[in-house]
């Protein structure tokens, strides 16, 4: 773990191009600098956060949401749990190029057929709304793994203690908002820590769909450092970029872990 | 303030019958216990009561009105619940108070009904805790306090005391019972555990297999049991069974062979039976005296010392017998010991388990609960 880290450390103070080895020596703050006051950074960073907070926004709300109905008894409760938690055992690659070709192509997609059905014009999803697009496929990506942990942790919920409030007097919804959603709540926080890692480094989905763009549009940290170091082939100011991901990763780690310890004290 | 009717009430769960028309009426501030061993419906009764099961058919009526299709909220009952079901992220204070504030209350208010419940638990101290900074016996008074504060007609209790210790379950016994002379109220009472039911009921409903065995007084229970099944179930150690041979059947009782030889008159109703018949004796461990001229006899196998009292298994003509005796007895194991019983004492149980009736009733039995308490005894003096 170290030595990755000591080599992306050491290259992003060097000039390093794949293509002219003439570039070359100790180059000081130099990426850093370029990086920073490149408009593309603060575009990917805009993007990556966009990203993270909409797909966490969907999951958490959306698995919320699935993991109660789920929890009621209906026919067939089984095979639509497996259903329903299906999607996140396929890889991101297939996934994203599932939804490319099949969902949101805008002639043959699923989509397409669906808003022509109703009378609408059908959207070509990559070029106007390449963000969301990549949005909707993380979102049903991780909407799964955020219902399966709300799922287990819902069904330790004490049948008890919502028959309490039933006597108390309370509604569907008042069970929901003052004793499921309560409950919920460590749960919730290690969805949130746990997806966050990983919606950081999404790579795999904008890469075979949009491939970050149009322009800069749907590109996110990750898929920035992959341009710099390898369309761009400037390996220096890619381990610039690499570390800046470091530091932008530890600080919302630090601030996620305390409040989830904080959560799981309680 | 309520009275409580239970007409003809039926539960089918998928097919099976889990409770088989149940009759009851529940009198203005009683309190009432439902026994029975596990499996026998009490538990779902109750939950029927408090709505959270429905009814298959018959009709509930809480003060006359029909309650069978009101939700739980809205019968006016509150119910403790076994496992307490306290909400564990919400302090004392806001858990007692959670009824309130769903009914809007406004937080003053609420706050001087929480108040006056917590003073009467001896809350008071506690009120900022979470439940799971508190002991059991403080979590079960939380429980208690919740169903306080919703001022509710009937109170229901779902075997409150059965994870506390048996220290803490005996304090909780007398101070259950002082609570329900407080706050005057109906209360309805599950357990297990006879003791229980013996100290607070007003009056017992034992329940079998979704069937009402027997309804009354603790007293009634104890010394006319209607049938054999609740002969057996109140009273610890259990009552002994022995079949014997109806000799004479008269006005003034029955008259029985015992296996040893020895004939008793055992003072019951005696219409229906003739000699020659075979009826079932029971007779109660601690009705049973150790006698040197008694007419059965036994080898004893195994001698419980709990030093007030020592119960010893006794081996007699193939049975064995249990007899409650004085903590001091010196017998062995293996010692052949005579023993014998006052007649009057005994019970007879027909064929089909039900007891013939004794003629005379026991003077015991219309005593009421409330001259058993120091406090009411001198309001009614």
């Amino acid at each position: 773990m170290l030595v990755p880290l000591c080599m992306t450390l050491w290259f992003s103070f060097q000039r390093y191009n794949l293509l002219n080895p003439f570039i070359s020596g100790f180059a000081g703050v130099d990426n850093y600098t370029y990086l920073l006051t490149d408009p593309a950074l603060w575009t990917a960073m805009g993007n990556t956060l966009l990203l993270v907070g909409w797909v966490l926004a969907i999951t958490v709300v959306g698995g919320t949401l699935l993991a109660v109905l789920f929890q009621q008894e209906f026919f067939g409760r089984g095979i639509a749990r497996l259903l329903v938690i299906a999607p996140f055992f396929v890889m991101p690659t297939v996934s994203a190029l599932i939804w490319k070709n099949m969902m949101m192509h805008p002639v043959n997609g699923v989509l397409a057929w669906l808003f022509n059905l109703f009378g609408f014009q059908a959207v070509d999803w990559f070029s106007s709304l390449p963000l969301t697009s990549i949005i909707l496929i993380v979102s049903w990506e991780w909407l799964p793994f955020a219902l399966l942990i709300l799922l287990t942790a819902i069904q330790s919920l004490d049948d008890d203690q919502v028959e309490a409030a039933r006597m108390d007097g309370a509604g569907p919804i008042a069970i929901f908002w003052f004793i499921t959603l309560p409950h919920l709540k460590r749960a919730i926080s290690v969805v949130i820590m746990i997806e966050m890692i990983f919606l950081l480094t999404i790579f795999a989905e904008i890469f075979v769909t949009t491939s970050g763009g149009p322009g800069l549009a749907s590109t996110n940290l990750a898929y920035l450092i992959y341009i710099r170091a390898l369309l761009d082939f400037d390996v220096g100011g890619a381990s610039a970029g690499g570390v800046i991901a470091i530091v932008l990763a530890n600080i919302v780690a630090i601030f996620l872990i305390r409040t989830v310890a904080r959560h799981l004290e309680t | 303030m309520a009275t409580l009717e239970l007409n003809n009430i039926v539960k089918d769960f998928a097919g099976t019958q889990v409770i088989k028309g149940v009759d009851l009426e529940v009198k203005d501030r009683e309190f009432v216990v439902f026994v029975g061993p596990s499996g026998c419906g009490k538990s779902t009764l109750l939950r029927m009561i408090a709505g959270l099961e429905s009814v298959s058919s018959g009709d509930i009526l809480i003060d006359g009105q029909r309650m069978n299709e009101v939700g739980p909220a809205e019968r006016g009952l509150s119910m403790v619940f076994q496992s307490y079901a306290l909400y564990p992220h919400m302090s004392v204070e806001d858990n007692m108070g959670f009824s309130l504030r769903l009914a809007k209350v406004p937080k003053a208010e609420r706050r001087e009904k929480v108040l006056e419940a917590a003073r009467i638990l001896q809350l008071e101290n506690l009120l900022e805790r979470k439940p799971k900074a508190l002991s059991g016996g403080q979590r079960q008074r939380v429980a208690i306090g919740r169903a306080i504060v919703r001022n509710p007609s009937i109170f229901l209790f779902d075997e409150p005391l059965s994870n506390l210790d048996a220290a803490l379950r005996v304090q909780m016994r007398i101070e259950l019972a002082r609570l329900h002379e407080e706050l005057d109220a109906t209360m309805i009472y599950v357990t297990h555990d006879q003791i229980e039911a013996m100290t607070m009921a007003d009056k017992i409903v034992v329940l079998q297999g979704g069937i009402v065995e027997q309804v009354g007084s603790p007293m009634a229970l104890y010394h006319h049991p209607r049938n054999r099944f609740v002969a057996g179930f109140i009273g610890s150690p259990k009552m002994n069974f022995i079949d014997v041979e109806v000799r004479d059947a008269r006005g003034e009782g029955v008259s029985v062979r015992l296996p040893g030889g020895g004939e008793y008159l055992v003072p019951v109703d005696a219409s229906g039976c003739q000699a020659g018949d075979t009826l079932s004796l029971g007779i109660r461990p601690e009705h049973l005296t150790l006698d040197d001229n008694g007419p059965l006899e036994g080898e004893i196998t195994v001698i419980e010392r709990l030093g007030g009292v020592t119960s010893l298994y006794v081996r007699c003509h193939g049975e064995e017998w249990i007899l409650v005796t004085d903590g001091e007895v010196s017998h062995r194991v293996r010692d052949n010991v005579r023993f014998g019983f006052a007649p009057a004492r005994a019970h007879l149980f027909a064929e089909d388990g039900l007891a013939l009736t004794h003629l005379e009733r026991h003077p015991l039995v219309d005593v009421e609960r409330r001259q058993n308490r120091a406090s009411t005894a001198a309001d009614v003096s």
